[in-house]
């Protein structure tokens, strides 16, 4: 069944969409990522127009972060007030990833450092998360217990809270550089961030997986929230029709995935985040690798 | 159907008195598309007669050429070089004008039924109807862009060249299928349709086709545009209400 998006200005088929947003929403329920750095491809290579990609995939993300917290919430796996501590950085953070975006839009090359910026982090969280759940698959084999380093040097900086779901009394410096980075990050990458805030939470902060992911969600709902508003306010990008499309099969896979999560232990649910991180660099760095069979690439001026 | 209407339109116009030269009566079956939520690519007959008041003049063959147009609007086109050992954009030239559709159907091969001359003054090819004046100076090869943009919209079916698309009866009477894709923008789409003997044009006319959204699809691009807060806020709760409804579901599901 084919739909015609109003602002995207496109035919594509619904029930793709549908598949497409289900699959996002499987994996934001199971690891807590919004599914931004996979949505917004997949669009791209459906045929959605990318300033309207980008837009709308924060809609979506909004739709399928919420409804995997509300199943989290009744897991009691959210820490509110770490979570408002890494909001309150992270919306420093998008403010100056907005700065330094537009600033590099002037300079021109913005597509290529946002792809190089995937390749990098996802490389990086990709290969450091996959080395360590291996590791911490054999050691379990081995039969010895999973003993993960309780002290970081971030225990001995200043202005300690103690974070009682997570089990941590540690400083907010650390929680707030955290989500302050991961903020200026997705202001620059159009993503909600999540897949470097629950590897930033379990190997900075130390917090346990579990609670993680729920944290994780609760900040990515207000980041992108506020990015959803920002694109609709100064682009007009944001598309209701691809949004709704997507979010369906996005709250409905959100709700599957969080169900697979649960039944999954920490280290292969890491396991399986690594490799999926470590597919998507894999094929952004292909991209930037080999000869693309277009080599010209049309783009719409703006009107002044 | 339509055959019988044209039949009966070239019965009309063969009982005109003559005047001194060929014109052209035209028809198309819908002057407007309308963009709705299903909307899938649409087909416009256009279809037409030759008035003339003199017997059908000697030598080379009536031939027709048809344009449809959508609105222009500058383009950027980059080109992808290695530098580094990665690809990226390099050069980049602004094409003044493209249109964002663009269809020529014509009654036989383009080079046959057009002298070039005609194409210039008319800008009736897909080469002429872009322009682009004023490449920068350290670009050595200008038109690999053009032909780039043309080579790109052709294979999303937004150019088309179809000759040998439009059927011509008797001299007289001709008809002519474009079929719109489904990914069209709005706006006016200047139609166009030239008489031509021997490559030189001897008659022409001109008509729009107007395309535009309607229903929800029209009152959501509003929304987005003149109440941008108003739209982004509407996206929001829609995706929170879902998101709970999901939620909710599922819990009654599972219970």
């Amino acid at each position: 069944m084919q739909i015609y998006l109003p602002i995207a200005e496109v035919s594509v088929n619904a029930f793709l969409l549908l598949g497409l947003g289900g699959i996002v929403g499987i994996l934001s329920g199971m690891f807590g990522v919004g599914g931004g750095f996979l949505i917004t491809p997949l669009l791209f290579f459906v045929g959605i127009p990318p300033a309207v990609a980008v837009a709308t995939s924060t809609n979506q993300i909004v739709a399928s972060s919420f409804s995997a917290l509300l199943a989290h919430l009744k897991r009691r796996t959210v820490d509110f007030r770490m979570g408002w501590v890494l909001l309150a950085g992270g919306l420093i953070g998008s403010g100056i990833g907005m700065f330094i975006f537009n600033y590099l839009k002037s300079l021109g090359q913005v597509d290529l450092l946002v792809t190089l910026c995937y390749v990098i982090f996802l490389g990086i969280i990709g290969g450091l998360m996959f080395f360590e759940s291996l590791r911490a698959i054999r050691r379990t084999r081995k039969g010895g217990r999973v003993q993960r380093k309780k002290h970081y040097w971030v225990h001995g900086l200043p202005i300690k809270m103690r974070f009682r779901v997570s089990g941590l009394y540690i400083s907010v410096i650390p929680p707030v550089l955290v989500g302050a980075a991961v903020g200026m990050l997705s202001a620059i990458m159009g993503v909600g961030g999540g897949f470097i805030m629950v590897p930033a939470m379990i190997y900075l902060l130390g917090m346990p997986t579990k609670v993680v992911i729920g944290t994780s969600l609760l900040q990515i709902i207000f980041v992108t929230g506020f990015t959803t508003m920002l694109h609709a306010t100064t682009n007009q990008t944001v598309d209701i029709v691809l949004a709704v499309l997507l979010l369906v099969g996005g709250v409905l896979g959100a709700q599957v995935g969080t169900r697979i999560g649960v039944r999954m232990q920490a280290e292969q649910l890491r396991i399986l985040l690594a490799v999926l991180v470590l597919a998507v660099c894999g094929k952004l760095a292909l991209d930037l690798l080999l000869e693309p069979s277009e080599l010209y690439s049309l783009s719409p001026v703006a009107a002044e | 159907m339509i055959r019988a209407v044209l039949a009966f339109a070239g019965l009309l116009l063969t009982a005109f008195t003559a005047t001194a030269e060929e014109e052209i009566v035209l028809g198309l079956s819908q002057a407007e598309v309308s963009i709705t939520t299903n909307f899938d690519g649409s087909e416009i007959l256009v279809y037409g007669a030759v008035k003339r008041e003199t017997p059908i003049p000697e030598g080379a063959p009536l031939e027709v050429v048809v344009t449809v147009s959508g609105p222009s609007t500058p383009i950027m086109v980059r080109r992808k070089e290695r530098r580094f050992g990665i690809w990226v954009n390099t050069d980049a030239i602004e094409v003044d004008r493209a249109p964002s559709f663009y269809a020529v159907v014509t009654s036989g091969p383009l080079s046959e039924v057009l002298k070039r001359i005609e194409d210039l003054r008319h800008r009736i090819s897909i080469p002429r109807a872009i322009r682009s004046v004023g490449a920068p100076m350290e670009i050595a090869d200008p038109t690999q862009f053009t032909d780039a943009l043309i080579r790109v919209r052709k294979e999303a079916n937004l150019y088309q060249v179809i000759e040998d698309g439009v059927k011509v009866d008797e001299q007289t009477l001709f008809r002519a299928a474009v079929a719109l894709p489904a990914s069209l923008t709005e706006g006016a789409y200047d139609t166009r349709i030239f008489l031509t003997r021997g490559g030189d044009v001897v008659a022409q006319y001109e008509t729009v086709i107007d395309v535009r959204k309607v229903g929800m699809e029209r009152w959501l691009f509003n929304l987005a545009h003149d109440q941008a807060f108003i739209y982004g806020l509407l996206s929001l709760f829609i995706a929170i209400t879902a998101g709970w409804g999901a939620s909710a579901v599922f819990g009654l599901l599972r219970r």
